[in-house]
């Protein structure tokens, strides 16, 4: 009687959801094939540390990552590097203000990141989610079904869609960028290839680089995505087993109600 | 009208009977939850459960988040990022109370559109239907308030726009939408106060349904072929119910499991699909994002909101005849109310004596054309308010106005409905192939 509904309510489900993500650019981002898309995607450990040497060497000169405790680049299911190594590298990276000291001191792993040396730089703590790729199509956003958010997509594509044109406007510098809402983005390019010597000699060219520091900026907005993963594929489980169960008890329990033999 | 008949509870050893002659809650859960249920119920019919759940998820869940939550503007974003990333489960058990409201809506509306297929609203039902309307308020007033919690972008901009709705109404508008937000403009004092009734409301629901619930029980439920049970005798009766506990109970709870294995697939793998990207960024009043949607719940309400403006000739006609106190901003917002008000005042408009769906061959097709309406506005509310977008939204208000407001009292005297089973029991046995007696 009312298929047709159910076939209404799903399309209005997909439909809408992606609609209100429908709102931004009309950049040009490519897919990225990551290791962590899918229900059993996870994260690279390798390629999130190459990420992180990457932001730490390039992107954190102006970028800040304040919502990000260091300590959790020790956590498994993210870059899991040893603790002292952790202690050593807040140490030697980072300066903090203690406001008890009232001066600078080197960080500690249980402080976040700092926020970044230029303040018009957008904080990346949780920039690989406050970002869409894939809006299509219509705006449906049903593509995001498929391919994922395209958080981490748009950061490659901004990182490699450089064009090398430049223009000057009120006294600041746009550089012409293919994945950038309007084409022109205020960021000079922070990548060329070659920029950082991966330690595990993995390539460095330009949309290696871009692809792990992308990887990465999708661990620091979501640390828990392979526990949230894990948590989600067990209530899945256990929630068709339980759906299994009740269907054949409610069957059985309908059958002589409805005249029927119960074979279950 | 009195209820179906049907054995009530005996208070049978010595302390029931003590317990019963003081207070007989243990009669009041008896009868509650034995309550002859029509036993041609389909599988439409689980969604009050799963609404039900939902209620209860997102209090547990809410009350636990507000652990860890500040209510504060300059603490509140980062609260948030605490949840998800320092506290144990936190992470989880936002993205279930963020995903339990797009569920909680997912389900209202089906059991909506339930309703109005199957003439739920019609009398004797009138009472569950409106206090259902009233629940469905205080949810969008819920919904929309626990969205501006997080102190992103959309949440701080969404309440801008949407309390500015408030402003637009004449004469009262500004004083009102100061009230409404504790000062001039959305700052801390509206975070407080939309936290704390955010966490008041869901109570004010959780009351209402049991208003529903004691409505509908006092009428007995709706089933699909519209036809009231029998009344003259338990024996009767029983011929045409089942009591809800075990067969109803048992039957819903099959579809809440099915219905929470997709949940928790949303949660586990795409927990920010019904999100908006831009609230990952804290909110900052003086960047207004490119596009300000609204959650996906509130789109078809929020394309209705937008496709009145000041060119359309209705709207022009409502300014001239009211010499310009109904301007096109106040205009929507009528709209968008009225929309819903609409829907409240269905079981006087629709004025077929047939009560379900099923038996009216015309009314059928204006029905799945409304729900084609719904989607359709729905996707014009996350457009962009242009062409054609703007004309689209245009016509689909249209047609949701149109539909109750003309449709539905035409449709009851130029339809020749077909003839419902006599009873319940006959439509159950003929579907099951179990010869009538």
């Amino acid at each position: 009687m009312l298929k047709k509904l159910s076939i209404a309510a799903i399309a209005a489900l997909s439909l809408s959801a992606g609609g209100a993500l429908a709102a931004g650019g009309e950049g040009h981002v490519h897919d990225v094939d990551f290791s962590f898309e899918g229900p059993f995607g996870k994260f690279d450990q390798n390629q999130l540390q190459r990420g992180l040497q990457v932001y730490t060497e390039v992107c954190s000169a102006c970028h800040g990552m304040r919502y990000v405790p260091i300590r959790t680049l020790a956590d498994e299911g993210g870059p899991h590097l040893p603790a002292d190594q952790v202690r050593a590298y807040a140490e030697q990276t980072f300066e903090v203000f203690d406001a008890e000291l009232d001066d600078y001191r080197p960080a500690k792993p249980t402080d976040h990141f700092p926020e970044g040396g230029d303040p018009n730089a957008p904080d990346l703590s949780l920039m690989a989610k406050a970002r869409a790729g894939f809006h299509g199509p219509y705006g449906t956003g049903i593509n995001q079904l498929f391919k994922g958010m395209g958080g981490p997509e748009y950061i490659v594509s901004i990182l490699t869609g450089y064009t090398g044109e430049e223009k000057e406007e009120a006294g600041t510098t746009y550089y012409e960028n293919t994945a950038f809402p309007g084409g022109w983005i205020a960021m000079a390019p922070p990548l060329y290839g070659e920029d950082v010597e991966f330690a595990d000699g993995h390539s460095n060219e330009l949309h290696h680089e871009a692809e792990d520091l992308a990887a990465f900026l999708m661990w620091a907005a979501e640390p828990k995505m392979m526990a949230r993963k894990q948590a989600g594929f067990v209530g899945v489980l256990m929630l068709t087993l339980l759906a299994s169960l009740l269907f054949l008890t409610n069957k059985k329990l309908w059958a002589p109600v409805k005249g029927k033999e119960f074979n279950g | 009208m009195s209820g179906i008949p049907h054995d009530h509870y005996e208070p049978k050893t010595g302390i029931e009977k003590w317990l019963h002659s003081r207070l007989p809650v243990v009669g009041l859960m008896y009868d509650t939850i034995m309550i002859p249920t029509p036993k041609n119920l389909n599988w439409w019919w689980i969604w009050g459960i799963v609404l039900a759940f939902c209620l209860v998820l997102q209090i547990v869940t809410g009350i636990v988040l507000a652990m860890h939550y500040t209510p504060h503007v300059d603490y509140a974003f980062a609260s948030i990022e605490h949840i998800m990333r320092d506290v144990n489960g936190g992470h989880m058990l936002r993205y279930i109370h963020m995903n339990g409201a797009s569920l909680f809506f997912f389900a209202v509306y089906i059991h909506l559109f339930r309703g109005l297929f199957y003439g739920s609203y019609k009398a004797p039902r009138e009472i569950t239907w409106i206090v259902g309307m009233l629940i469905f308020l205080m949810m969008m007033g819920t919904g929309f308030m626990g969205y501006v919690l997080p102190w992103g972008q959309m949440s701080f901009w969404g309440a801008t726009v949407i309390t500015g709705l408030f402003g637009a109404i004449p004469f009262i508008g500004d004083a009102l939408q100061t009230w409404l937000l504790g000062g001039p403009a959305v700052d801390n004092y509206t975070l407080n106060r939309f936290f704390s009734l955010h966490y008041l409301l869901p109570f004010v629901i959780a009351a209402l349904v049991v208003v529903h619930i004691w409505a509908f029980h006092t009428t007995g439920n709706n089933n699909p072929t519209g036809v009231e049970v029998r009344r003259g005798s338990k024996e009767e009766a029983e011929k045409d119910t089942l009591p809800f506990w075990p067969y109803f109970v048992i039957k819903d709870l099959v579809g809440l499991a099915i219905v929470l294995v997709i949940f928790f697939a949303v949660v586990g793998f795409m927990p920010n699909y019904f999100g908006h990207p831009d609230n990952y960024l804290e909110a900052n009043p003086l960047v207004t994002p490119a596009h300000i949607v609204p959650e996906w719940y509130f789109l078809p309400f929020y394309a209705i909101l937008r496709a009145f403006t000041a060119d359309v000739w209705i709207v022009m006609a409502a300014s001239w005849i009211t010499g310009g106190i109904i301007d096109a901003k106040f205009f929507g917002v009528i709209a968008m109310f009225g929309s819903i008000a609409v829907m409240a005042i269905v079981p006087w408009l629709d004025t077929s004596r047939v009560r379900s769906g099923r038996f009216r061959p015309m009314f059928k097709w204006w029905f799945y054309l409304l729900i084609i309406d719904f989607i359709v506005l729905m996707w014009c509310g996350a457009m962009p308010a242009e062409p054609p977008y703007s004309t689209i939204s245009l016509i689909g208000s249209a047609y949701w106005f149109g539909y109750f407001l003309v449709i539905l009292p035409i449709l009851g005297v130029i339809e020749k409905p077909t003839t419902p089973p006599t009873t319940i029991e006959e439509d159950f046995n003929a579907h099951y192939g179990k010869p009538a007696e």
